[in-house]
């Protein structure tokens, strides 16, 4: 898979090993750069992506909770690796975890991916694709939308959902109980839970569920050829733009009707990418964390016990199966904005840099034990959200969701077992979110 | 110790909030962190640090009393 390495006798020189990220020059904009990254500017040998030996992301995975284990040999052999791109495009790859953060904090990349390459085969974002959709734009852009959505997922807000979120999971446990075992929990449990919290926050028609579970699907599975996926997309947004339509005729107190009366200068095509982005974002996640999450727990019951123990490390529980598990597993990217040095490597403008946030949770140079799931572990600077301004929106939302449906789960169904082997589990290996496709399960009555 | 926020780059992630929720509270306008207080007491001192540290921006900044 991987083509030729430097020799041996020619190692890549490090100007600066305890800055990660050294300017070359002054950056276009100090005020978003992180202080990581205001190391002093360098002029010791640069080289060019062109002496670089080429790679392309590894995806198998020889575990099923583990990233590719390539992924931690290429961490190991040294910080930046360049990438081959499905487009025939060159850029890079970061695995190390504090270059992956100071990355993410630092304005001279950009989160604007219109033209950017995939490291896995994606038909293009194209810029009709874009308003509202704030995870590819950049301040003062990306600025003005944040600051009006946070009001909707500020932390006090979403614990105070707790109440509710508590109903939707004590409801959808006591339907799998009245059904009996065995049961597939990703349609009765771990999809339905997020996907009906968002619907309800968002003001979507919960009875949509399945038209935009299956557009959500499509456009985020790796199989689907570019013209479903495209499909798929278009589908989303005709349906975005109704609703918010619908909105402007009938506004409610849900967050689109409230955006669409509120004090702002959003156009439709804005609420629409908004919607669709939170939309999807906001059950698709949750959904395969809470289902990976789940058996991960099953099949540990050394941490299940603790879990189960000790109910107020609930919280640090689920930071550990974010940290450990990382279900963005082909990203994050960014592109630079202009040229920069990253440990000796010149970064060109226009590049493409993959940011493998599974890789930087699992890295011995920052995490002690990095490959043990240990539910008790402190808080950690995990990246399973990202990192810098577009650290996720709704990853308070997350939590709340993740600490009950895992805790009425665990509560209410007496020996929670598998109804398969663990090998037979059918693995998300094949979508840009990575969980697993089904979660067949037994209990006690 | 005292603490204090730079606003203007703050883009409420709620790191804060969630762990010194004595301490930092988030604005209902813009979601942007609100300081509870500027100087929290010893005990607070680690839910603070902490604040500190996993905040995606570094936008917080603690500084320990001088010696009196």
């Amino acid at each position: 898979m991987r083509a030729s390495r430097p020799p041996a006798s020619a190692p890549i020189p490090d100007p600066a090993p305890s800055d990660p990220v050294t300017r070359e020059g002054p950056a276009s904009d100090p005020a978003v750069s992180d202080a990581a990254a205001s190391g002093p500017a360098t002029t010791t040998a640069v080289l060019d992506g062109e002496d670089a030996a080429v790679t392309i992301l590894p995806t198998r995975r020889d575990h099923p909770f583990d990233p590719p284990s390539e992924l931690g040999l290429l961490r190991d052999e040294g910080p930046v690796t360049r990438l081959a791109f499905p487009d025939g495009a060159r850029g890079w790859l970061l695995t190390r975890h504090e270059d992956v953060r100071a990355v993410l904090a630092d304005g001279r990349f950009s989160a604007d991916r219109i033209g950017a390459s995939s490291p896995v085969r994606r038909p293009e974002f194209r810029a009709e694709d874009r308003p509202g959709v704030l995870v590819t734009m950049d301040p003062p852009e990306h600025t003005r939308l944040r600051r009006m959505l946070t009001p909707y997922f500020t932390t006090r807000r979403m614990q105070a959902l707790a109440p509710r979120v508590e109903r939707i999971a004590t409801a959808h446990l006591d339907a799998l109980r009245a059904s009996g075992p065995p049961a597939d929990l990703v349609p009765t449990y771990t999809l339905p839970i997020p996907s009906l919290v968002i619907c309800e926050l968002l003001g979507v028609p919960y009875a949509d569920r399945a038209r935009f579970h299956a557009w959500a699907a499509a456009a985020l599975s790796l199989t689907t050829s570019d013209d479903e996926v495209r499909a798929a997309r278009d589908a989303l947004t005709t349906y975005m733009r109704e609703l918010v339509a619908a909105k402007r005729r009938e506004p409610d107190d849900a967050l689109l009707g409230a955006l669409v009366t509120g004090d702002n200068d959003l156009t439709d095509a804005e609420l629409c990418g908004i919607g669709r982005l939170l939309l999807v974002a906001g059950h698709e996640t949750t959904a395969n964390q809470l289902a990976l999450g789940a058996l991960t727990l099953i099949t540990r019951p050394d941490q299940l016990a603790v879990f189960r123990e000790r109910r107020d490390a609930a919280d640090r529980a689920v930071e550990e199966l974010l940290r450990y598990l990382t279900i963005i597993q082909f990203g994050t990217t960014r592109v630079a904005r202009e040229d920069v040095v990253l440990h000796g490597r010149r970064v060109r403008r226009g590049e493409t840099v993959v940011l493998s946030l599974p890789a930087a949770n699992r890295d011995p140079g920052h995490f002690d034990r990095p490959d043990e799931l240990d539910v008790t572990r402190p808080p950690s600077q995990h990246v399973a959200f990202g990192h810098g301004i577009h650290q996720c929106l709704g990853q308070q939302l997350a939590r709340v969701e993740m600490r009950i449906a895992l805790t009425v789960l665990f509560d209410g169904l007496r020996e929670l077992s598998l109804a398969v082997p663990a090998d037979r589990i059918p693995m998300r290996h094949d979508m840009a979110i990575y969980g697993v496709h089904r979660l067949p399960v037994s209990w006690k009555e | 110790m005292r603490v204090t926020a730079d606003r203007d780059r703050c883009l409420g992630a709620g790191q804060c909030v969630l762990h010194a929720p004595d301490v930092f509270d988030q604005s209902d306008e813009d979601g942007t962190v609100v300081l509870l207080t500027g100087t929290p007491s010893e005990a607070q001192g680690e839910s603070v640090r902490t604040a500190v540290r996993m905040c995606p921006n570094a936008v917080l900044t603690l500084t320990d009393d001088p010696p009196s």
